[in-house]
């Protein structure tokens, strides 16, 4: 294994973060409970899937600059395992609206289902569905690189209005938007717990570092792919 | 049915036992579920997943470096 510290520094942080995350102290917050440790988890999802995202993007301009195969190889990979991470996000997400939401705060499904947050997520996530259904469409190596490539920028551009901006305008029961301060114990990030803290920012690296440990192994596995077509 | 009866009994009596402690205004945590270590479980079970997970993608890793290698 080619530079395994980051590999072995990524387990070490989760490690840390299910330890920590189960054992260590937490505010005590009405609603939330000891869900708030979710914090750990659901969060930390959603943002290894920006950071993935960011990588994502970033190649798909370098592919625009140089128009080299292997910028494009890793955009791809890279949103593939972003998309896995926002997926388990939205699947988490379910479950812990489930209780803080229908059950304790007894809002009517019909407020959930119309909850900014979850609606943005789900258009951000079938954009960068209809990525993959684009790179599928094309028989030509060149014409796909660079029609995902100019669409992989569009989905970043939506990403950031869909999941962060539309839910503060409109407001929403998630935490971090206005409307939230009615029922919501609000989890502003700027006056985030320090306790919580301590774990939330190793935790979000080690999950990052493993979607990237896993979108290389996904990136060599292309190449080798490549290579086995072109010596046949 | 007798057992049926003894069954609804129980769950109306959790159910009232968890009523009452709403009632009390202080912010309910699994204090107990730390005291009586249970908690420990539920991070071994969580601790043995994770390890699983990164062997798992650790000889993935490995068994792509050995191909490589046979490529070149």
């Amino acid at each position: 294994m080619r530079k395994s510290w980051w590999k072995i520094l990524s387990f070490v942080l989760l490690a840390y973060t299910i330890i920590g995350g189960f054992l260590l102290e937490v505010p005590r917050l009405p609603i939330l409970n000891e869900s708030i440790r979710n914090l750990y988890f659901h969060v930390c999802m959603w943002f290894g899937m920006m950071i993935l995202f960011i990588i994502s993007f970033i190649y798909s301009i370098k592919y625009l600059r140089t128009s080299s195969h292997l910028n494009d190889i890793f955009a791809e990979k890279f949103a593939a395992v972003g998309s896995i991470f926002g997926i388990l996000g939205y699947a988490t997400g379910t479950i812990w609206a489930n209780y803080t939401w229908l059950s304790d705060q007894n809002q009517s499904l019909a407020n959930v289902l119309k909850e900014p947050k979850l609606i943005g997520a789900a258009i951000a996530l079938l954009i960068y569905g209809a990525y993959f259904v684009l790179r599928g469409s094309f028989t030509d190596i060149d014409k796909r690189a660079r029609v995902s490539a100019v669409y992989n920028i569009f989905a970043f551009a939506m990403l950031f209005p869909s999941i962060w901006i539309i839910p503060r305008l409109v407001g929403s029961l998630h935490p971090g938007a206005p409307g939230s301060e009615r029922g919501n114990p609000a989890l502003n990030f700027n006056d985030i717990d320090s306790r919580l803290r301590m774990i939330f920012y190793p935790a979000v690296i080690g999950w990052t570092l493993l979607g990237v440990w896993i979108a290389t192994i996904k990136i060599r596995l292309q190449l080798l792919k490549d290579k086995t077509l072109f010596n046949a | 049915m007798h057992k049926l009866i003894i069954r609804f009994m129980f769950i109306a009596g959790c159910l009232f036992l968890s009523c009452a402690s709403f009632a009390q205004n202080k912010v309910e945590m699994a204090d107990s579920m730390r005291s009586n270590g249970k908690i420990y479980v539920v991070v071994a079970v969580c601790l043995t997943i994770l390890i699983g997970l990164f062997i798992y993608v650790f000889i993935i890793d490995k068994k792509i470096s050995r191909f490589e290698k046979n490529k070149e």
